[in-house]
């Protein structure tokens, strides 16, 4: 693996390290202009890490050695699926190293310790939101699995890096699998990372929330944590979102030069991106906890289907 | 026997010995059957290391030519055929490998005065193992029918080895019950394989070219009578029954190790001993697969008993493993070897992985057990702290189990969704699409089964403690901590050395399918199935990669801040009191599976009205199979007994009778 690979992946992985917090605040801002209101600035969530880091960790007396490792574990998880996902090159040496279902693993072993630390508490609110948080993720999973499935057909592979070069490829265009996939890849991006018609990220009202009910207990650096991973989360899903629907404009193997073309390019489709997220979550009401399933089963089926498109009509741009 | 063969078979007539001295060690307990010592710190360690024996003799026999041999015990005239391929010796390894932490744990945890003497329990444990071993060394029909019944006795023995208890006793006979409905299955099918020669080795059952209805036939008694052994829908309900009833080690033995002998059987019967596939015979086990996988899931996810919980989520992994077979099958009936073997490689990691994980969860269960006799989720809680050997161990085998990368279960996930995506190329139209939307279905089953395994670990060792006693819980001894060890780190090689286990696997899927992985394997440290830029996974650099993050993230948190950490009571939003009644309990946290998986369960609810001077809430969830199946033919068997029983008056006069009377019909009916 060349001397570029190697400078693409760590430009990729600090890049996700640094722009994650920025997105969160571009996403928050613009739902703030919205709503009419003038918003905290988009670098506040810099901000708040910064203070978070320098407050003293309160830890609960019952609290054990998992509750304190796994931010950092949850953290390491995160950085790995925004440095496998390719958003600035296709020539990554750790792209054979975990490909698309591995991806979803590691999005999984993440959310297993985020609940398994939720639960070692033993607070009312804690295992509530890990009940939640489990009851999403088994919906949202094979969701997300049955959209990558899609593109791994149209390119014949579930490596990452081979996916975004077979689509990239293609002719700018909108293929009804792809557009169907699309569709399904939204509504599972916004229940993983809590957003509004699942989960309010605003709000500390106790009996709607999942994600700040998971992260109750935890204060200073172990709250950055937790928080910094859950913005490389979004950031690591918009970059799927990215990587599989458009494509256009990645580096290929051997191009410095589109490299750097690639960073402005990827901020682009970012600000995009943000902008659309934050108009959906201001179309749309909270739904009730109960209502998730069914929001997630059609994300399931809209993906099956895309599936099942993809293989009726043949694979698009070949 | 034969000098001659002997030779010309080392690591058979090895192997036979090594049973032999686990059958040894066994007759040594029953002569000592009262000495609690010498049992629990000679006999159980000596069988861990006959076992680890076991898979050092086996390893090599994997890539060796098939031996046989003949031993004159048994019948006059109906010697033993034993034969050690490529597929027993693999089983074999996961026998001996998953036996030795399970009796390495087990001689630290089997006490005095409990059920059963300690020196029958030790024969039983024993000559269940060595009939295990045997069953997958067998090569005629008589000798493999002779092993797998001593197997089936000897398990039931110990599954009744707290025979005091009404419910054991019950669980034991509906095993009982169901395992010798397999076992005339098994008998028939080897009749029909057979065809008329009356020459019942397998040597001789390779050769008949059975035409495809009679093979057909043999095949459905095959996955009948397999299937009753490994607990495929609807032959699963001994399982959840059976497998709770044992004491711990038992129950790791019979989830993580008997299962696969039928696994075994059946590999054996669908590919080494009939002539060809077709094709059906794979959708109906792809199909009978993921039904059982996806039952046993959510059953799993709704119970509150700990060993139940385990016992069905046993039911799902062989579901999964089913469903890795049946694809194979399926590409195998259309020619499709390569691919073919990739599906028969992931169920046959899988295999691998359940035994190990499985074990380690169940004897984590018997540690706990023992600390807190505890089983029900509801009572437990906390143990993290008090248990915290116990609580790590249990951790990894959770992760395994939930297939969470880099473990050993997540690499069979990920090979049996690669061979999902090559569904598309099978040449039957309609297949092709309908089969890649199945893997959704296992998709949803693995994600399952992490909410299960988030259920088991959060409720038993994260919390607090539910009832007042776990405080005082004690962590396993060192016997107990060695054979986790053992079986912790089967789970750990098997996840990160991926490579490696497809190099052992390739004989056995050559020997099957005629195709294996290796030759296309790309290097030792990197999983790649077919080509690199198709798929590949490095389990040894994701770890790297997760792991340097950790350490990366934890170093700079601690030099750029300050590393302070104050402890203070629980926030839980500023609650001013909280107790261990206010966590979730098994039942809440099963209650979102309950209620979005509703028609799969048989659900009776008892509600409270608003006017209850004391309200009560009950729901009870039962399995519909009971109520469709076996309650139907149970009364139909008593109906019928019913019938005959009116000829039994218990009176001599009548019986008289009857013999006069059939004595004058003979008469008639003769001289007509």
């Amino acid at each position: 693996m060349s001397a570029l690979g190697f400078a693409a992946q760590l430009l990729e992985i600090l890049a996700a390290l640094a722009l994650a917090p920025l997105f969160l605040g571009w996403v928050n801002q613009c739902r703030a202009w919205l709503q009419s209101r003038r918003g905290p600035g988009l670098l506040q969530p810099y901000r708040t890490l910064h203070k978070l880091f320098n407050k003293d960790s309160v830890l609960a007396e019952r609290a054990s050695p998992l509750f304190r490792a796994a931010p950092y574990l949850v953290f390491g998880c995160m950085t790995l699926a925004c440095g496998i996902v390719p958003t600035l090159s296709t020539e990554l040496p750790l792209s054979p190293a975990a490909d698309a279902i591995a991806l979803v693993g590691l999005f999984a072993l993440a959310r297993v310790f985020v609940s398994l630390a939720a639960m070692d508490i033993g607070t009312a609110f804690g295992s509530l939101g890990a009940r939640r948080e489990m009851l999403v993720g088994f919906l949202a999973e094979p969701a997300l699995l049955m959209v990558l499935f899609t593109t791994a057909l149209i390119s014949d592979s579930t490596s990452l890096t081979t996916i975004v070069r077979t689509l990239s490829a293609r002719e700018v265009g909108i293929q009804p699998s792809l557009a169907l996939a699309a569709v399904a890849l939204v509504m599972v991006a916004l229940a993983e990372n809590a957003r509004v018609p699942v989960d309010n990220p605003a709000t500390h009202l106790e009996l709607t929330m999942i994600h700040e009910a998971l992260v109750l207990e935890y204060s200073g650096r172990h709250l950055a944590l937790m928080e910094w991973a859950a913005a490389l989360k979004l950031f690591a899903y918009a970059c799927i979102g990215i990587a599989l629907f458009v494509p256009w404009g990645v580096a290929g193997a051997h191009a410095p030069l589109a490299l750097l073309a690639a960073l402005p390019l990827l901020l682009a489709k970012l600000a995009l991106g943000g902008f659309l997220l934050a108009l959906l979550e201001t179309l749309s009401a909270k739904m009730r906890i109960f209502r998730v399933p069914e929001f997630l089963g059609m994300a399931f089926m809209l993906a099956v289907i895309a599936m099942l498109v993809n293989l009726l009509l043949g694979a698009p741009g070949r | 026997m034969p000098g001659g063969q002997v030779s010309a078979a080392p690591q058979l007539a090895a192997a036979l010995a090594l049973a032999a001295a686990w059958i040894v060690l066994g007759v040594a307990g029953l002569a000592a059957l009262q000495r609690f010592v010498l049992v629990a710190r000679v006999l159980f360690p000596a069988g861990a290391a006959v076992a680890i024996a076991l898979v050092v003799v086996a390893l090599p026999a994997v890539w060796g030519t098939p031996q046989t041999a003949v031993l004159p015990i048994g019948l006059p005239g109906l010697p033993f055929h034993f034969r050690l391929d490529a597929l027993s010796a693999l089983f074999l390894m996961v026998i001996g490998g998953a036996a030795a932490g399970v009796s390495l744990f087990s001689a630290g945890y089997f006490r005095r005065a409990e059920g059963t003497p300690p020196g029958l329990l030790c024969f039983q444990y024993h000559v269940f193992l060595a009939a295990m071993a045997l069953v997958v060394l067998a090569d005629d029909a008589y000798a493999f029918m002779v092993m797998w019944e001593t197997m089936a006795l000897a398990s039931f023995f110990l599954v009744t080895a707290n025979h005091r208890s009404a419910e054991i006793r019950r669980a034991g006979y509906l095993y009982l019950l169901i395992a010798h409905l397999g076992a005339i299955a098994i008998l028939l099918c080897f009749g029909v394989l057979q065809a008329n020669t009356g020459d019942y080795s397998f040597a001789n059952m390779r050769l008949q070219n059975l035409p495809p209805f009679w093979a057909s036939i043999a095949f459905v008694l095959a996955l009948v009578g397999f299937g009753a052994k490994a607990g495929l829908v609807p032959l699963h309900v001994w399982l959840p029954e059976a497998h709770p009833a044992a004491p711990s080690p038992v129950s790791a033995l019979m989830s993580g190790v008997m299962l696969k002998t039928a696994v075994y059987g059946f590999l054996r019967v669908a590919y080494d001993l009939l002539p060809a596939q077709i094709w059906w015979w794979g959708v109906l086990v792809l199909a009978i697969g993921l039904v059982t996988a996806l039952f046993g899931v959510v059953f799993a996810a709704v119970q509150s008993d700990m060993k139940r919980l385990l016992a069905w989520s046993s039911v799902e992994n062989i579901g999964l493993i089913f469903a890795g077979i049946g694809l194979a099958l399926l590409f195998a009936a259309y020619g499709m070897d390569a691919v073919a073997a990739l599906a028969l490689t992931a169920a046959l990691y899988h295999v691998a992985s359940h035994a190990f994980f499985k074990s380690l969860l169940f004897i984590a269960t018997g540690a706990v057990l023992h600390a807190t006799s505890e089983r029900s989720l509801g009572r437990l809680g906390g143990l993290m702290r008090v248990m915290p050997w116990v609580g790590w161990a249990t951790l990894l085998g959770v992760l395994a189990s939930a297939g969470l990368p880099p473990l050993g279960g997540f690499v069979s996930e990920w090979l049996l969704l690669q061979s999902f995506l090559f569904t598309p190329h099978l040449p039957n139209s309609f297949l092709n699409m309908l089969v890649p939307a199945v893997a959704a279905l296992i998709a949803l089953v693995a994600a399952l089964a992490g909410y299960v395994m988030v259920k088991f670990y959060g409720v038993v060792f994260l919390g607090q403690h539910r009832e007042e006693k776990l405080a005082g819980a004690h962590d396993a001894g060192p016997w107990e901590r060695t054979g986790m060890l053992w079986l912790m780190a089967g789970c750990v090689a098997l996840g990160l050395l991926p490579a490696q286990g497809l190099d052992v696997l390739a004989p056995v899927t050559t020997m099957l399918v005629h195709a294996s992985l290796t030759t296309l394997a790309g290097g030792n440290w990197l999983l790649v199935p077919v080509s690199i830029e198709r798929a590949s996974y490095a389990p040894l650099f994701f770890l790297a990669g997760v792991a340097a993050s950790f350490a990366l993230a934890f170093f700079l948190v601690r030099r750029l801040y300050h590393g302070r950490v104050r402890r203070a009571p629980a926030w839980d939003c500023g609650h001013p009191w909280q107790n261990a009644r206010m966590q979730d309990t098994a039942e809440g946290f099963g209650q979102p599976v309950r209620q979005i998986f509703e028609p799969l369960f048989r659900m009776q609810r008892e509600l409270p009205t608003a006017f209850d001077a004391r309200p009560r809430y009950a729901v009870e969830v039962g399995d519909h199979f009971w109520h469709w199946l076996y309650l139907p033919a149970a009364r139909a068997v008593e109906a019928t007994a019913r019938f005959v029983g009116r000829l039994q008056q218990g009176r001599i006069a009548i019986y008289l009778l009857y013999s006069f009377a059939t004595v004058i019909a003979l008469l008639v009916w003769v001289t007509r």
